[in-house]
Parts: structure tokens; C-alpha cells; sequence
């Protein structure tokens, strides 16, 4: 016998024990297909025998069966289901579901059943008992509600049993397009076949024909008839496309209401079927029975292109996506409504795709608007044409519009098209809490914990600015491996031994700026703002800190700094030479204490003050107690001259260090005062800019945005090719020359924005700091042989993990936000670095 | 990280009888922080000066002890190896301890007799309370000095430093300036390097034994001393014979009782029986509505997890029955994000929660509340911020992203509540002050679609 079984189902073993159901679904199916009521039984109770924990053992079955099914696959109950109430439960599971419910029957012999469990005591009365709940229910299956029935009689019919999985009816997942998907018809026969041409098909509008290019097919999103001029001639089009293989199409619910009336069933006469109706009465008798055939073939929805494309007329949330039943039906015919009507007498629908977070693309229509309507990888391209507006097209995966305007209103709207509701501004908290797995373009999967997900919700929440703005947070960096240098905690010949080491070839090393980082957003006016980043309150831009906080409490400064960056890309033609309207930066702004001025004040001055006062009056008072003890010192007694050197080097380096800070820090009075040093350009409109080499950037970044307003400052850099032992050396002493008078010290990356070794993603920088500059962070005092040697054990790997980590969240944020993907697809990563960055991890790295 | 003591009078190289300390023989002691030196800057009949230095390990105070995981308890770049803190306490016990006890075996007394002393504290860390170096050290028999310096000499608009270099003079025993300074250096530098637990009760009522029960600052100086642990200070009162710390009295309800009193007033009223607290921060709120069974479920939502762990030590959600456990939850959540949990409850409270909301995450909360959320009611208070003048401030809290006048409020609710099918009505919570009005204002929204 030939059972078919559709790919998700719900499939019920039905026999008295020992009609061999376990043997059966051992045979025909995966082990991890097939829940099994006796193995639940044995894991609630460890007896496999135990009638009196059924509840309990079907309660954990039907839990795992309906995260299989959420999974999308194929389940088999093997238990006896010979009651009618134990298969209610299967048909519910299914319904739930929404796919089929499945009975295979084993009617085997009773004589046998019980010939093979005799060795079971007391079954011999439960067997009779089940056999004759089998025989009251056999003939009753399908009316039960089992889509599907297969009857196996004896061992011989199962020994000859075969099992074919049949698809889904909407899985059409190896056709893989390219499509053209068109958006409600309603009898526009004109504008259709305008839209047809002006995709590239051969129409021949007599004719009702029309040829796709080559390769390519059309996918009609349902809403051929009604209201509209010419719906008998739409149809013939549609149909003819349809049968030649040139086309899908799909029902919508006007396509089914026509169905049901030309199928002689009762319809209110109303909304534009009267229309059609009478259009139809002229036409010949075949051709309405080829209509009424054609619109009762139609399916509800396909899931193209390897589950890509999922098309339907109303939309599809995703847990309905290739699955069957009243309600996918009803969903993708009317959508997600509540069932009220508003005060047009219109049904309520709610914005599921505003929720929508699934994988593939639901393009869909039913829902007029002036324009196409975009939201979290949904697209409605509905835009009335019936009712004067637009025919729509989307070419796929081209994800181009393409769209006629209607020639003239042929049917008035019960409310005036206006705006959709529909918008992916609204993030949602599982988007973001909890475990995540985020998968990038550059590291495959990285996890996000549930505790650094809490910690980052408060700061999002409490200091960020609003999310739409927030397209990039930039990584942490790691410094270079601890020197073996006496002397030094770092120094660059690790930094370049490590690239070395990973086979590239030249580096570039930037002068590192002491500042603070700052991303800037600038659009070329609010009105960009608006569209690009949705954003209403008239802002043109934003500096943010690295944790996304605004980087100035007085909005009037950035927005000062700001628009003297405006000027500065209008006047070196950045926009046009970019062709933008936008641009993403990633900066230093300085000075230092322009942002941790707290900081210095409660930290760094204090230390240094305290420090000089304390050294220099213990220096003075172990020198006036060596004049006063002379040569009395007893045997054994501290080394005073000794101790008076040390504290003097002490003293010294608290000097030191205040020089230190004070370098970073100056007064600012106005605008004018502060330092911006650009050092990426990382987006523009369509376009990230890491694919550009570090040269590119410091050049593109020196001619079009530094060197002219003097806030605005471009960074010293050289290359150095680390195969070249000049060149290295030269490297070093560059190094030495910045960090000597007083720099930060360099930061060091490969030419490469993005460098990998295989499939390794390597360090996209490794910063080198300067022998000064680390007494602000190892302590004033930390180059003395004994702090030193001790600060010299530290591990860096988790520092290394994160900043790959966060480099490569950082990356696809701004792809994700280029590539125009949903608010939550690029808040997710914007997010995943802020909750890496509440890792606990040594700060001074 | 250096303290000297001078004496001054007659043969005064018997210091070092007093302190047990050679003056010919400078010497080192190993403490569990680093080392600390004992050596004498003037030896002379007249004058004789003993130096305490401090030598601070400042890698293993960051680090904490050799194989620490969490690390020390101070950042890298810290003032605690060079300023007087409770390390000098430390080490004034450690080093000079049988001193501090009075006893001398070669000058007992000298030991017992007061003396001209003298200490130089230096860098004393005592941000704001210079004027306390007098009324503390000056009924205990010292006249005062300090030296203030600026925080920075190139930055002279960061202001004054916190430190100051102190000296205190006086005719004391020793023993008793010892057992000062122990006690006082801490109570001005508030960093201490240890837990303040009962011991430190004990520790103090032993130093402070004979002088601290009549010192006309003692509360200042418990309390301090004590890291201002409550508890822990009227413990210490109950047992300074001389005194009993005042009980607190039945305080006057402040505002912010007086805001939760007339949001509970609404709520009993509403008759609603499923709360939410929305940012419920400590659960005050909650605290009051889980006395009375109208409310059958309560939630309380906040952002913060350390502020949602001390509501649920408030609430006694720990350890608590079942049945209280199912009638309040507690959970994080931000009202920037669209949360499911946040809807099914007939009234949602969010009391001084928007004036913390950045302008910008404004139009996010309203939809995350009213339009999905959809309570039955809402109870909103913000700052008025019109009352302010009577505060001479602008804002009232250094997170207040805004505030609002009456009118910016009652525009913005009215637009909110037009937009989602809502009814709003407004009072005012406080003493009103004429035409300033009272110093918090309300919202009370009311789901016109619903019959509550």
C-alpha cells in the first residue's frame, strides 16, 4: 500500500497493543520522529507498563510534539489511539497546528496481538477491551476529522507498505524566481497590461496574452475581479498566463467570493461583485466554467525560493508559513483582523506585520495605500489602482518597484486612501532579552548571555538615545600582547609580530588620540533624517558615545559642531561625491576632559594632588631624619637613604603622571575649542565603507573633511611593511616619537578593513600605548620593577573574543541598516555590543 | 600616607619611651596592605618628632589578594597609597598599639601625663566638611590648623581639593591623641578599606571610651565612623553609657508618601483588581497596595535589576508562599520596548517615570503603553515643574531628562489620550502654593472603550 503523508503532519498509529505499532514506526520513520506513549510513560515513572501515569506520560508527549511541530516537522503518535477521546487530542494538535492529521490503522488479528503479549500479565482483558474500541471506531476516521486514512490488515500489507512524503501544497520552494509579483488587479485591465510591458513581458492585450522574459514568471497576489472595469478580460489574461506555466496565482478574497458565486452559492451582491457579475453575464458559457475551475484551483499562499519569498494575498505571520487550514486560509484571504468594523464599516485589521520577525519576505496586498507599504521584511504592494492609484509590481529578488498609475478612479474608496499603519519603529522586548544567538556576516554565531542582555536594557533604556539613530557601537580594542621589554607594558613589536604572524603583509599604524570616542550621524537635512532614519523631531543628526549615549547634554553644541560639519562636506562635495544625503563617522573627540571631566575631577586631579604633597613631605621628612640620626643608626635599622631614593622616584612618577593627564585636558570655551579627528568613514546611503582599505579612509577623510575647519582634524598615520626590517623599525620609532611627547600612542591595523586568515576573522586593530600615557592607566606608579613585573601577567583573550565579537556585530549593524533591513534587525547587533561591553572585563585592557 | 607626631617641653627625646620606637633605629613593618616606617624627622631635647610613612602597594590594591578573581576593592589610578585613611588607622593600632594602651615600661609617668603635642595629618581627605575639623578635634582639647590646596595648580576652574594638610595641638596624653587620631582619621576620609560590620561598633566604643560619650558631635562622629549604617550607629549610642541616640520620630508624610497615598486612593476607587507598577523601582507603591485584597495581581517593572532586587527584599518575595508569590511578580522591562507582559492589567501605575524618559523615547512609551498595552486605567505623576521656583532649582533631580508646567503636561496627556481612546483628568499632589500649584501633578487616563 502507498501512504502519502504531507511533509508537516500530524501522524496517528492506530492499533490494540501488540498489533506491532512500535515495530511499524521503527521501520518507516526516524526514531526522533516518532513519540512513543510507552517511552513517555517510562520517563515519568520508569515503568513503561504503568497505566496509572497516562496523564502525566501524555502531557510531556504533547508538549514535545508541539515543539516539533513549531519546528515544522512531521510527528508520530505511537500510542494505541483506539479511543475516541485519545484522538481528539491528535486532531486538536493537528488543528493547532494548522496541518493534517494522519491514521495509520494496524487491524491486526486479536489472536495475534494477544499471541504476542501473553507474556504481559493482565493484558489479555485490556486487548479485548481495546479491540472492540477499535472495531466501534474503524469505520469512523475520516469523519472524525483524519485527513488522511490507511487501513493495514494483516502482516503481509505491512511488510508491503510504502511511505512517501508529499509536500506541502503551498511549498514551492524550488522555484526560484526571478518573480514578478503584482499587486490587486480588480479588473484594471488596462494598467495591467500596461504593467506587464513595462516589466519586460510580450503582452498582446487582444489577445489576452502576455510573454515573460525569459526566465521569469509572474505571481499574481490575488484581487483579480471586481469593482474595476474589465475583470472578464483580467481574468482571461490571468488564467491563460496561469495555464501556459508563465504564472502563479494566488485567491484573494474577492477571487473567492466570485468562486463561491459562480458556483451557485448565495453572495451579498455588493463591493464590487455586481460589477464583475454582470461583466461575466456576456461571456460564454465555457469560459465561466473554466473561471469557476481556474478560481477553485487557486492556493492561498506559496513559500518560494528555498523559503525565501513567502507570498500571499493578505500576508502570512510566519508560524502560519506553508501550513494549511481554516485559519491560514482566512488569514491570507482577509488578513489579521479582530472582527470589528470600523466607522466605514470596514474590518479592523491589526499591523501583524509590524510584529512580523520571521526569515522571508511576505510580499502581499489586500490593503490599499498611496504607497507601498515596507515593514520588517514585509512589503504590501497594494496601492489601489481600482481606486485611482497605482498598479504595483515587485520584481524579486531585484526588490525593485515597478508601478503604473491608474488611469482613472473607477470605484470609490468607503474611506479615503490614506497612510498605512504599518511601521518597524516599534521594537519589542524578545528581540532583545534573553539568550541570543546572533549570526553575522563575519563571525557565524555569537552569543549573547541573558545576564548581559539585563544589564544592557537598563543602559539602552535609561542613557541611550533613540534607537533609529543608533546604526553602529563601536568595538572594544585590544592592546597589543605584553612586552618582554624591561620597561615597557607594550610596545609595538607585538602588535606587528602578531599580524606578521597571521600572514599580512603591511599594516597601518594611526596616531591613537586621546579623547573620547564619538559616532556622528549626519544627515544633508531633517527631511533626510526623516525618511532615513525616522526620526520627527526635526534633528538632522547625532554624536553619540560609544555606549549610544548623546555625547553633549546641550543638544545646541552638537548641534553646532554638526552643522560645521554639514559645511565642511557641502563645501568639499562630499555629498555628491559620495552620492549621499547621509554619513556615518566613527571619531575622536577631544579634548579629554570635554567628556570626563567628572572623572578627572574626582579621580585623576585628586590623585596627583595627594600624591605630590604626600611624597614630597615624606621625601622631606627622611631626609631631615637622616640629619638627625647621623651616624647614630643602630645595627638593623631601615636603610634611610635607601627609602629617601625610593620615595623620591615615587614622588617623581606622581610628577610624571600628572603631566600625564594634563596633556589630554584643556578649557573649552566654545566650538571652536574642541578636536574631532574622523579616523572611518563607515557609511553612506547604499554603501559601507569597510571593503575600503585604512588608507582610503585617513586619505578620503583628509581631503574631504579635515584641513579646513580647524575642529575638524585629520590623523597621522604611516604604513609599515612588517616583512621590511627598516620599515618595522621605523615603525617603533614613530611610535617612540608620538608616545614621547606625549601622544596616546598608535593603533595598529592591517591595511584591510576587514582581514581574515581563512575563515578567521583576525583583530581589526590592536592599539599600542605609549609608556606615559599608561600611568593614567595602570597607576602613577606602575613602571617601578616591582608593580611593572607583576602588572606584565595579564590575559588578553577575553579582551580578543569581544572585540572580534563586537567588530563583527558592528559591521553587520551598519550592512543590516545600509541594506535597509527592519529597526530590529539593526538594533539587535547595535544591542549585542552594548550587552557585550557590561562583560566584566579587566577596564584598564 | 604620612603622619608626624611632635612633642614638645622638656627632655623630649622620651618620645620614644612613650612610643616604644627608637629614635636611632628607623624601622619597617610588614602590614597586610604594604609597609609602614617608623623613623624621627627632629630629635632634640625641646622638640621630638616621630614620622608614621605609609608605604602602600597600590598593584595589590587593585588587585585584591595574590589569586583574587574579583580584584581589589580600588581602581589603578587611586589616592589611597598617598592620603590618611583608615590604613593610617590600621597601622596606628598595629604600630604604635601599646601605646595607644597606655602603658610604658620605662616612662609610665610621662605615659599618664598629659603632654604638648602635636600631629600633622597629612592629605586628609575631607570633602565638604572642613568646618567639622574644628568642632570635632576642638572639644577634645586641640586647637586646629589646616591647609586646603587647589585640585589642580594648571586647572585652577576644577576648584579646591578635597584634601587638607591638619594639624592638631594640644596638652594630651599620648595615649589619647593615638586613640583620636584612629577614630577620627576615618570619620573624615569615608573610604575604608574594610567591612563595617558589629565589630567596628565594638572597635569604636573601645577607642572612644572616656571621651566620644560627651563629645558634642557624637552622632556625627558614630555615624561616620560607622559608614552611616544606621543600625549599626544606635547600637553604638546604646552603649555609650552617656547616651541614647533620639528615637526617630513619627516623621510628617513627605511628598513623595503624600503621592503614593492619593495614587492607592485612585486605584481603591477604580476598583481595579490587576496592577501594574511601571518602573515600580523599590516598590513602594506595591508595598501599600499588597496590604489590601482588592488587589488580587499585582506586577511592578523596572529597568533596573539592582532596583528590582531591593523591591524584593521589601516585598519579602523571597522565600514567600506560593500564594503571595502568584499575587505579585516582579520583572525587568523597559518602556522603550513593546512588551506583552505589560498588558491584561486594568490599571498601570508609572509614577515619576516619564520625567526620566529622554524627549526623543517619548512617542516609544506612549505606544508601548497605550496603545498596546492598553490598561484600563493609567495613573501618571510627573514633576510640576512651575513649583520648582519655590525650590530655587531648575530641575529636581540630576536624571530629570525634562519637566513639565501644567500646561506642557495637560497638552501633551490630552494628545496622547485623544490619539489611543483615552479620557484624561488632572490634580495635583501636595501643598499647593497659589498660582504655582502643587509640586507634582497627575494624570489619570481612563480607557474610554472599556467599562471600569
Amino acid at each position: 500500500m502507498q501512504i502519502e503523508i504531507p511533509e508537516i503532519a500530524v501522524v496517528a498509529l492506530v492499533g490494540v497493543s501488540g498489533s506491532g505499532k512500535s515495530t511499524f514506526a521503527k521501520q518507516f520513520f526516524k526514531p526522533t520522529q516518532v513519540l512513543s506513549s510507552d517511552f513517555f510513560r517510562a520517563l515519568v515513572s520508569d515503568d513503561e507498563n504503568n497505566q496509572n501515569v497516562s496523564a502525566q506520560a501524555f502531557d510531556a508527549l504533547y508538549y514535545i510534539a508541539n515543539k516539533r511541530l513549531d519546528m515544522g516537522l512531521l510527528t508520530v503518535i505511537d500510542a494505541t489511539n483506539v479511543q475516541k477521546e485519545a484522538r481528539k487530542q491528535v486532531l486538536n494538535l493537528a488543528k493547532e497546528q494548522n496541518c493534517h492529521p494522519v491514521a495509520i490503522v494496524l487491524d491486526m488479528p486479536e489472536k495475534l496481538c494477544q499471541e504476542r503479549t501473553k507474556h504481559l500479565p493482565g493484558r489479555a482483558q485490556i486487548i479485548s477491551r481495546q479491540s472492540r474500541q477499535l472495531r466501534r471506531s474503524i469505520n469512523s476516521l475520516r469523519k472524525e476529522g483524519f485527513r488522511h486514512v490507511y487501513i493495514l490488515k494483516s502482516e503481509e500489507e505491512i511488510h508491503d507498505a510504502k511511505i512517501s512524503i508529499i509536500p506541502m501544497p503551498s511549498n514551492k520552494k524550488s522555484e526560484t524566481g526571478p518573480f514578478d509579483i503584482i499587486g490587486d488587479i480588480h479588473g484594471c485591465y488596462d494598467e495591467l497590461c500596461e504593467l506587464l510591458g513595462k516589466l519586460g513581458y510580450s503582452v498582446d492585450a487582444g489577445n489576452f496574452s502576455a510573454i515573460p522574459p525569459i526566465g521569469r514568471k509572474a505571481v499574481f497576489l490575488g484581487d483579480l475581479c471586481d469593482r474595476g472595469p474589465q475583470n472578464a478580460e483580467a481574468l482571461r489574461l490571468v488564467m491563460g498566463m496561469a495555464s501556459a506555466g508563465d504564472a502563479y496565482c494566488l485567491a484573494g478574497n474577492h477571487d473567492a467570493k466570485l468562486q463561491r458565486y459562480l458556483g451557485g452559492s448565495k453572495v451579498q451582491m455588493a463591493n464590487g461583485i455586481e460589477i464583475t457579475a454582470e461583466q461575466l453575464g456576456s461571456q460564454p458559457e465555457e469560459f465561466i466554467g473554466a473561471a469557476k475551475e481556474f478560481l477553485g484551483s487557486l492556493g492561498v499562499h506559496y513559500v518560494l525560493d528555498g523559503g525565501k519569498l513567502v507570498v500571499a494575498h493578505a500576508g502570512l505571520t510566519e508560524n502560519y508559513h506553508n501550513r494549511r487550514g481554516g485559519r491560514v486560509r482566512s488569514f491570507c484571504l482577509y488578513g489579521d483582523t479582530t472582527g470589528e468594523s470600523d466607522e466605514f464599516g470596514l474590518p479592523v485589521r491589526l499591523t501583524w506585520a509590524n510584529d512580523y520577525r520571521g526569515k522571508a519576505l511576505v510580499v502581499y496586498g489586500h490593503t490599499p495605500a498611496p504607497e507601498i507599504g515596507e515593514s520588517n521584511n514585509t512589503v504590501c504592494i497594494d496601492t489601489g489602482c481600482v481606486f485611482g492609484g497605482k498598479l504595483s509590481a515587485l520584481r524579486y529578488p531585484e526588490r525593485e518597484i515597478v508601478q503604473v498609475k491608474a488611469k482613472m478612479e473607477y470605484f470609490a474608496p468607503a474611506k479615503p486612501l490614506d497612510s498605512r499603519n504599518v511601521d518597524d519603529s516599534m521594537l519589542c522586548i524578545e528581540d532583545i532579552l534573553g539568550l541570543k544567538y546572533l549570526s553575522t556576516r563575519l563571525r557565524r554565531s555569537i552569543k549573547i548571555n541573558e545576564e548581559h542582555s539585563a544589564a544592557a536594557l537598563e543602559v539602552m533604556s535609561r542613557f541611550a538615545a533613540a534607537p533609529q539613530w543608533l546604526i553602529f557601537l563601536p568595538p572594544t580594542m585590544s592592546p597589543c600582547e605584553t612586552s618582554n621589554l624591561d620597561g615597557y607594558l607594550e610596545h609595538p613589536d607585538e602588535a606587528f609580530g602578531y599580524y606578521r604572524s597571521q600572514g599580512i603583509g603591511s599594516v597601518v599604524c594611526e596616531e591613537k588620540h586621546m579623547g573620547s570616542r564619538a559616532v556622528i550621524v549626519l544627515c544633508k537635512n531633517p527631511k533626510v533624517a526623516a525618511r532615513r532614519f525616522k526620526v520627527d523631531d526635526g534633528a538632522f543628526g547625532i554624536v553619540y558615545t560609544r555606549t549610544g549615549r548623546f555625547f553633549f547634554d546641550d543638544i545646541q553644541t552638537q548641534n553646532s559642531i554638526l552643522e560645521r560639519l554639514q559645511n565642511q562636506l557641502e563645501a568639499s562635495h562630499f555629498w555628491d561625491d559620495f552620492s549621499t544625503d547621509w554619513v556615518c563617522l566613527d571619531t575622536e573627540l577631544m579634548p579629554w576632559s570635554a567628556k570626563a571631566q567628572q572623572l578627572l575631577e574626582d579621580q585623576y586631579a585628586p590623585v596627583g594632588r595627594a600624591g605630590r604633597n604626600s611624597l614630597s613631605q615624606a621625601v622631606g621628612a627622611i631626609g631631615n631624619a637622616i640629619l638627625a640620626i647621623g651616624s647614630g643608626a643602630q645595627e638593623g635599622s631601615v636603610d634611610l637613604p635607601a627609602l629617601l631614593e625610593r620615595q623620591k622616584t615615587r614622588a617623581k612618577s606622581l610628577d610624571l603622571y600628572t603631566e600625564a593627564y594634563r596633556r589630554y585636558c584643556w578649557d573649552v570655551n566654545g566650538i571652536g575649542d574642541y578636536r574631532i579627528a574622523p579616523f572611518h568613514i563607515l557609511a553612506t546611503e547604499g554603501k559601507t565603507w569597510t571593503s575600503e582599505s585604512h588608507v582610503w579612509h585617513m586619505d578620503s577623510i583628509a581631503r574631504y573633511i579635515a584641513g579646513n575647519d580647524p575642529i575638524f582634524i585629520a590623523t597621522r598615520y604611516i604604513v609599515v611593511d612588517l616583512n621590511d626590517n627598516d620599515s618595522v623599525s621605523g615603525g617603533v620609532g614613530w611610535w617612540e616619537e608620538l608616545s614621547g611627547s606625549g601622544g596616546e600612542g598608535m593603533v595598529v591595523k592591517p591595511l584591510d578593513f576587514i582581514s581574515m586568515k581563512g575563515p578567521q576573522l583576525l583583530q581589526p586593530a590592536i592599539k599600542c600605548r605609549g609608556r606615559e600615557y599608561l600611568r593614567i592607566i595602570y597607576g602613577p606608579e606602575y613602571l617601578l620593577e616591582e608593580n611593572l613585573a607583576r602588572l606584565k601577567k595579564r590575559s588578553l583573550s577575553k579582551k580578543r573574543n569581544l572585540a572580534l565579537n563586537e567588530f563583527a556585530l558592528g559591521v553587520e549593524s551598519l550592512e543590516r541598516f545600509v541594506g535597509k533591513e527592519p529597526l530590529y534587525r539593526v538594533h539587535e547587533c547595535v544591542f549585542g555590543v552594548l550587552a557585550m561591553e557590561s562583560e566584566p572585563v579587566d577596564p584598564r585592557l | 600616607m604620612i603622619l608626624t607626631i611632635t612633642y614638645t617641653g622638656k627632655d623630649t627625646s622620651d618620645l620614644g619611651f612613650l612610643l616604644f620606637k627608637n629614635p636611632n633605629r628607623p624601622q619597617v613593618f610588614q602590614l597586610s596592605f604594604g609597609k609602614a616606617y617608623v623613623f624621627y624627622p627632629e630629635v632634640s631635647d625641646e622638640r621630638t618628632t616621630a614620622a608614621l610613612m605609609l608605604d602602600i602597594d597600590p598593584i595589590h590594591l587593585a588587585r585584591g589578594k595574590p589569586g583574587s578573581r574579583d580584584g581589589g576593592l580600588f581602581d589603578y589610578v587611586n589616592d589611597r597609597p598617598y592620603v590618611s585613611s583608615s590604613f593610617m588607622s590600621t597601622a596606628i593600632s598595629r604600630v604604635f598599639g601599646t601605646a595607644m594602651s597606655g602603658r610604658s615600661d620605662e616612662r609610665q609617668e610621662l605615659s599618664d601625663c598629659a603632654l604638648d603635642l602635636s600631629a600633622r595629618i597629612a592629605m586628609l581627605p575631607c570633602r565638604g566638611d572642613q568646618e567639622k575639623l574644628a568642632s570635632v578635634f576642638e572639644p577634645l582639647g586641640y586647637e586646629t590648623s589646616y591647609e586646603p590646596f587647589v585640585a589642580d595648580d594648571a586647572f585652577p576652574g576644577w576648584g579646591e581639593s578635597k584634601y587638607v594638610n591638619l594639624v592638631v595641638s594640644g596638652k594630651v596624653r599620648l595615649r589619647d591623641l593615638l586613640k583620636h587620631l584612629n577614630v577620627l582619621i576615618p570619620v573624615f576620609d569615608l573610604q575604608k578599606h574594610y567591612w563595617v560590620g558589629e565589630d567596628e561598633v565594638k572597635k569604636l566604643l573601645r577607642l572612644g571610651e572616656g571621651w566620644l560619650g560627651e563629645h558634642p558631635e557624637k552622632a556625627f562622629i558614630t555615624s561616620r565612623y560607622l559608614n552611616r549604617r544606621r543600625a549599626l550607629a544606635s547600637m553604638a549610642f546604646e552603649q555609650l553609657a552617656e547616651g541614647r541616640m533620639e528615637p526617630a520620630t513619627a516623621r510628617e508624610p513627605n511628598l513623595n508618601d503624600k503621592r503614593l497615598e492619593s495614587v492607592v486612593e485612585i486605584l481603591k476607587k477604580s476598583g481595579a483588581s490587576r496592577v501594574i507598577d511601571i518602573g515600580c523601582g523599590e516598590g513602594s507603591l506595591l508595598a501599600l497596595l499588597v496590604k489590601d485584597p482588592q488587589f488580587a495581581s499585582l506586577a511592578g517593572v523596572d529597568v533596573s535589576l539592582a532596583a528590582l532586587k531591593r523591591a524584593k527584599t521589601k516585598l519579602r518575595l523571597e522565600g514567600a508562599s506560593e500564594s503571595m508569590a502568584s499575587r505579585i511578580s516582579l520583572f525587568q522591562g523597559s518602556l522603550g520596548y513593546k512588551d506583552s507582559r505589560f498588558s491584561g492589567y486594568d490599571a498601570a501605575c508609572v509614577i515619576e517615570v516619564i520625567e526620566h524618559l529622554d524627549p526623543s523615547r517619548l512617542a516609544a512609551f506612549e505606544r508601548v503603553l497605550f496603545e498596546y498595552a492598553q490598561p484600563g486605567l493609567v495613573v501618571l505623576t510627573t514633576p510640576n515643574k512651575e513649583y520648582n521656583q519655590n525650590y530655587g532649582i531648575g530641575l529636581r533631580h540630576g536624571d530629570h531628562r525634562f519637566e513639565w508646567t501644567r500646561d506642557e503636561f495637560h497638552k501633551w496627556a490630552r494628545l496622547v489620550a485623544g490619539k489611543h481612546g483615552y479620557e484624561v483628568s488632572f490634580s495635583g499632589i501636595g501643598d499647593i502654593e497659589g498660582v504655582l500649584g502643587a509640586p507634582t501633578q497627575m494624570g489619570v487616563f481612563r480607557n474610554a472603550n472599556r467599562d471600569s
